[in-house]
């Protein structure tokens, strides 16, 4: 019963973690942008999404694709206020350009959380959920929005793979992560694929914020804390790789969870954490990274 | 000279207001409130709309009341730098500070270092009054404005009685609360009272703050089967609600959830928070005093919302702040203390008295019959509904379809 427990509510959180960390670790691949500013966007989604069910009454659909399109603004004014200008700037060496972008989505990541709290307090709040009700299987009771995150977590990641291995955009998308020189050199504006990028971390970054604000709920101090996640399950599978953050998530995610059930709630983070530190002791690359 | 002014200034009151003619220096109240959290935020507009409203009576002795408001950021080291600053710069007379615990106590000496008074609308522990028996020249200053946890307990105890125990016949509980300086004394309460009334606390959980996702909790309560939940949670509230309806648990929640009291938390859960059963000094509707209701009319007139349960306090604060500067004759510390530790004023939440010198807990209020008594609030279909005491009730307890009550049907 503990165990199914376990692997039920160990595979959605981790689906969730997957979806957060794919589109963060797709910037930096195709970018070399460490975007700090993850969590916030994430959460600005989410309150959107809350925001427009709650104050506007629009049904769950509605407030959703809102939050959605919140993110998908979000991550452009991200591109366009935090990372662009330091990318094309002058006044900054190259070299130091990695470092100012970092510190840069950092700030701007901490404007958006006071934001929010400034403008919708603090407080948690919940994403109406799509689906509600609960399933029994093999005697857990299950919210079935619970399998909802999982099962959209999981089309969308598979709709990132169509795009990035069936399409022309997404091809030339992927090309840009291996070698952006290679890329400009066939003719391929790289400014405008790192539009494409933006627009994909978006819509990934939204999604996955809706759906963390319907699973558990969201505030303004879950910023941290997620942009924190995204970055160490990223780091473990290996900065840049798509297939080792998606496997990273899961070892997060159970890690997480059976410390949840087995040990106690309040230690949950640790052992992941400790995987992390020792990770980085033997193998600094990740375990699937290319860098 | 004084005395002509103030009679000039209630002889043609309004006129004069509008032109702030005023006998004298103002008397300034600092306000250190949690601008972003949902019950921090009544804080100062609770406040000001005191003040204004003593001011347009032509303030205290010709004196007008001016709040100054600071935002502590919920930090307690932020809450410190504005005790210091409201004082040295702003020559506050007097301060309200804060519904946290851990900031309050930070404040406590502060307020006796730099002798100013300074009184709470929400925070609970009670090692803050705790502190003024053991150190009572250096910490007088301090006054506790809202209940303590060990009466929270109290109270919810004697609810419990008449709500769980009485007509379901329950025998079990589960404590769950959330780790912080104000459950502490709380969860004390509740294991020596529970038992009292006869309910078996057959376990306790204290969960991290910090807590997002309260499966593995609700799976471990669950396992224990309890017939109820008895709850000690502030700042953690939504969370815990909402996977409380989404998982299902088929337990009822009962006891402190502070942030249930306010009037957005329907909004914040989605509604998931119908059938919740919440310890409060004040409800919608409910008249605990003649002041109760008229207050929440004028703040939701001017402000859009209704005070949280800390705002009820707040304002009731100036008024008691006021009254005491009044009968102190002024504004110096130590006669302050004086005239507020002889407070008996019929405030919003009850009548306000303070337990005196000698008690193990000094300037906390006085609970019970004749002060003040809480009530017990529960969300139904939107609406918080008194059910507890009975004789101020405006409805019964009616449950969520998930929740099993054993002994309901018998």
């Amino acid at each position: 019963m503990l165990f199914w427990q376990i692997l039920i509510d160990g595979f959605a959180i981790s689906a969730l973690y997957a979806l957060g960390a794919t589109g963060f670790t797709l910037i930096f691949g195709v970018s070399g942008v460490l975007n700090l500013s993850h969590g916030a966007i994430m959460v600005g989604a989410a309150v959107a999404a809350w925001a427009a069910a709650g104050e506007l009454g629009v049904g769950p659909y509605t407030g959703a694709l809102i939050g959605v399109v919140a993110g998908l603004v979000l991550a452009f004014a991200t591109y366009f206020i935090a990372v662009r200008p330091i990318q094309r700037s002058k006044a900054i060496a190259e070299s130091e350009k990695e470092i100012f972008i970092l510190t840069a989505t950092l700030l701007w990541g901490i404007i958006i959380q006071e934001a929010i709290a400034y403008f919708f307090t603090n407080n948690a709040k919940t994403v109406l959920p799509i689906v509600e009700g609960v399933t029994t299987v093999f005697g857990v009771r299950t919210p079935r929005n619970e399998y909802f995150t999982a099962v959209i977590c999981w089309v969308a990641i598979g709709l990132l793979w169509l795009l990035v291995n069936r399409t022309r955009r997404g091809k030339s998308v992927m090309a840009a992560s291996m070698n952006p020189r290679g890329v400009t050199l066939l003719g391929i504006e790289l400014s405008s694929i790192y539009l494409t990028v933006w627009a994909i971390y978006g819509l990934l970054a939204g999604v996955a914020g809706i759906l963390l604000g319907m699973f558990l709920g969201v505030s303004s101090y879950s910023v941290g804390p997620l942009t924190a996640s995204a970055f160490s399950i990223v780091v473990l599978g290996g900065l840049g790789s798509v297939s080792g953050s998606l496997i990273a998530a899961y070892v997060v995610g159970y890690l997480e969870t059976a410390t949840a059930y087995l040990i106690s709630p309040a230690y949950r983070t640790i052992p992941a954490l400790l995987l992390l530190v020792v990770v980085m002791y033997l193998r600094p690359q990740g375990l699937f990274g290319r860098r | 000279m004084i005395s002509f002014k103030s009679f000039l200034l209630a002889s043609c009151a309004t006129a004069l207001i509008s032109s702030a003619a005023w006998a004298a220096d103002p008397i300034k109240i600092g306000v250190i409130a949690e601008a972003q959290s949902v019950a921090g935020s009544s804080i100062a507009p609770a406040a000001q709309l005191a003040a204004e409203e003593i001011n347009a009576k032509g303030g205290v002795d010709g004196r007008k009341i001016e709040i100054v408001v600071y935002d502590n950021h919920s930090s307690s080291a932020e809450s410190v730098r504005a005790f210091q600053r409201a004082v040295s710069e702003d020559k506050v007379n007097a301060v309200i500070a804060s519904y946290i615990s851990e900031v309050v106590l930070a404040l406590e000496p502060w307020a006796g270092r730099l002798k100013t008074l300074m009184i709470t609308p929400g925070a609970a522990s009670d090692v803050i009054t705790q502190n003024i028996a053991k150190n009572y020249d250096q910490l007088k200053y301090t006054f506790h404005g809202y209940l303590t946890s060990t009466s929270l307990a109290g109270l919810v105890c004697d609810a419990a009685k008449d709500l769980l125990v009485e007509p379901y016949k329950m025998k079990t509980a589960v404590i769950m609360s959330e780790d912080a300086a104000w459950t502490t004394p709380l969860d004390a309460g509740y294991e020596k009272c529970l038992p009292e009334i006869g309910l078996k606390v057959v376990d306790h959980i204290r969960m991290s703050p910090d807590t997002t996702d309260f499966t593995p909790i609700f799976n471990k309560i669950e396992g224990l089967k309890p017939d109820v939940m008895i709850t000690g949670i502030s700042h953690v509230g939504t969370q815990p609600t909402v996977q409380w309806k989404s998982q299902q648990v088929p337990i009822p929640m009962f006891g402190i959830s502070s942030q249930a009291t306010n009037s957005t938390f329907w909004k914040d859960t989605n509604g998931a928070v119908e059938g919740v059963m919440f310890n409060a000094v004040s409800g919608p509707g409910v008249a605990v005093t003649p002041k109760t209701l008229p207050f929440v009319d004028a703040y939701q007139k001017k402000f859009g919302n209704v005070p949280s349960y800390a705002g009820y306090t707040s304002y009731d604060e100036v008024y008691m702040i006021a009254d005491a500067i009044h009968r102190a004759g002024g504004t110096d510390p130590d006669k302050m203390v004086e005239a507020m530790e002889a407070t008996d004023y019929v405030g919003t939440i009850g009548r306000i008295a303070f337990k005196p010198k000698g008690d193990p807990n000094p300037h906390a209020l006085r609970t019970g019959k004749g002060y003040i008594t809480g009530l017990m609030l529960q969300w139904q279909a939107g609406k918080q509904v008194n059910v507890w005491p009975k004789e101020l009730a405006a409805g019964t307890a009616t449950w969520p379809s998930f929740i099993k009550l054993k002994a309901a049907s018998n």
